[in-house]
């Protein structure tokens, strides 16, 4: 058998594909919160809420409405997002004039009530979600076997994370996004609807989560808990990408995820807890980030 | 729509009573002032007079005001920024304000039309010739003139057609500070209606038709400018200069 510095070529190549695949989820997730942070202000601890609703959305369209995973990878991202225009017009909007603290205290709040409900319905144990049967199997690649779901997951949030940068950084509407991150007031001055474009926003963001929940259900199970688990890792990818910084919390996200299947290969014991050490080193060094605007 | 020559000079914006708060602290007592169409006004006083509050106050920045501002002879003083902007009312703020994460082309785009008849980008280059040669550049990264060109031009494209000043020269090498004042000129010329506020009455006395003077938050005077010479020691007296 092959080996790359003592390790079988499978197992490696397995990890990496893990890796990328948890990547995808973390960079999904922290474009969300960037991009929620960089015009709002506010720390979305009901991200990973966000997600488990648009697991479960896409459970009950398959088990109520019969409707697929393609009906679900279009709507529940519509139906999520929907529910945090909901969450910012009747209370994030009250909240920007105060300190940083009372956003994180709601979105932390509203995430508890959230995942309570849910356990309170669906118990704790985790409900199963079939593979969309276009996507089912797999394809050997010769040194490793890809399964098709995966890949596709990996394309697919390659595909939306580099659409949104390229509408925050190369359009106008995303001119209007950046500049009102910067200074909302002048940008409203000059005759846009910046209040509508936060609740926008906001709704965006909770859109990708609810996409990345949808793309989740096949592999993870669909459980009360699953966003909790995953959203803690996240922030710690948000802070070592730096906050509100849209390409770095993109590439931070991936690189994260594949130097976290790495671990587990050459050092599983740290596997855990890499990122977190990561987070601490890159804190003592670039307290803003990796690719935050230095203070 | 031709309008006939002999009204020409009507009110465009009119202040009455206008009030102002930023949080707790009361800005504005009740300024009165008015600009009529095709007019420079300027307004004068000492720092913290209000007068870029009154600014931000017409454009419907500040957290809380009253009175009444009639633009065109409409209310303005309830609505949101966003609206009195797609009235056709610009502001160049005084911090100049360019927008980092945008580059001077983004920059100089940003503001949406409001009207027709707003500058080509050709004429906003033929007045600034500096900006075309830094389209690609980050915003922050040209000198303070070329900022503060930057920041006029872009609200030339709009089609709004009162402009509001805040402190241009402030800060700028003479030979800028002559290519503003010809550039206020030539805009009056074609017709913009331009309140300024100035430190320098020198410069104001340039390019200005009337001058108002504020103190604590009103106005206490008006001077037109032929008559500035013969003001001059209450002039310097209302500025402490």
């Amino acid at each position: 058998m092959t080996e790359i510095f003592g390790v079988p070529t499978q197992a490696l190549f397995g990890q990496l594909l893990i890796g990328l695949i948890n990547g995808s989820f973390y960079a999904l997730l922290s474009l969300g919160l960037a991009v929620i942070f960089g015009l709002l202000n506010i720390i979305n601890f009901t991200h990973g809420a966000q997600y488990m609703m648009g697991a479960f959305v896409a459970y009950l369209l398959a088990n109520k409405a019969g409707l697929g995973y393609w009906w679900s990878l279009a709507l529940v991202p519509l139906i999520v997002g929907a529910t945090g225009v909901v969450i910012e017009r009747l209370m994030l909007s009250k909240l920007y004039k105060l300190d940083h603290l009372y956003g994180l205290l709601l979105t932390f709040g509203l995430a508890l009530i959230i995942q309570g409900l849910f356990r309170n319905e669906y118990g704790t144990s985790g409900l199963p979600y079939p593979m969309p049967a276009e996507l089912s199997g797999g394809t050997n690649l010769g040194f490793m076997f890809l399964p098709n779901y995966r890949a596709w997951v990996i394309v697919a949030s390659a595909i939306v994370c580099l659409g949104s940068w390229f509408v925050i950084e190369k359009t106008k509407l995303g001119s209007y996004l950046r500049a009102a991150t910067e200074n909302p007031a002048l940008v409203q001055a000059f005759g846009i609807n910046v209040p509508r474009m936060i609740t926008l926003t906001y709704g965006f963001g909770v859109a990708l989560a609810a996409f990345a929940g949808v793309m989740a259900a096949p592999i993870y199970q669909v459980s009360p808990q699953m966003g909790a688990d995953l959203i803690i890792v996240v922030f710690a990818v948000v802070v070592i990408g730096g906050m509100g910084s849209i390409l770095g919390s993109i590439l931070t996200g991936f690189g994260l995820g594949i130097i976290e299947g790495l671990t587990k290969v050459f050092y599983p014991e740290a596997s855990n807890t890499v990122i977190f050490i990561i987070m601490a080193i890159v804190l003592m060094f670039r307290p803003a980030g990796l690719f935050g605007a230095q203070k | 729509m031709a309008e006939p020559a002999n009204q020409a000079y009507t009110s465009l914006l009119a202040a009455k009573g206008l009030n102002a708060w930023y949080g707790e602290s009361h800005i504005l007592h009740g300024v009165d002032f008015e600009v009529h169409s095709g007019e420079v006004v300027t307004l004068l006083g000492r720092n913290g007079a209000g007068k870029t509050t009154t600014l931000k106050s017409i454009m419907g920045m500040v957290e809380k005001r009253t009175g009444s501002v009639l633009f065109q002879g409409q209310e303005t003083v309830k609505l949101p920024s966003n609206r009195i902007a797609q009235l056709g009312v610009a502001l160049c703020p005084e911090e100049r304000a360019i927008f980092a994460s945008l580059n001077v082309e983004e920059n100089l785009l940003l503001p949406p039309e409001v009207a027709a008849g707003g500058l080509s980008l050709e004429r906003i280059y033929e007045l600034f010739p500096n900006l075309k040669e830094r389209l690609k550049s980050q915003g922050t990264k040209l000198s303070g003139g070329e900022q503060q060109m930057l920041a006029i031009g872009r609200i030339l494209r709009t089609g709004a057609k009162m402009l509001l000043l805040d402190e241009p020269t402030e800060g700028l090498a003479p030979v800028i500070v002559q290519q503003i004042g010809r550039t206020i000129a030539r805009l009056k010329s074609e017709g913009f209606t331009i309140v300024l506020v100035e430190q320098n009455f020198r410069f104001a006395a340039t390019v200005a038709d009337r001058h108002y003077v504020m103190e604590n938050g009103r106005v206490v005077d008006m001077i037109p400018n032929a008559q500035l010479d013969a003001n001059m020691d209450k002039l310097h007296e209302y500025l402490g200069v």
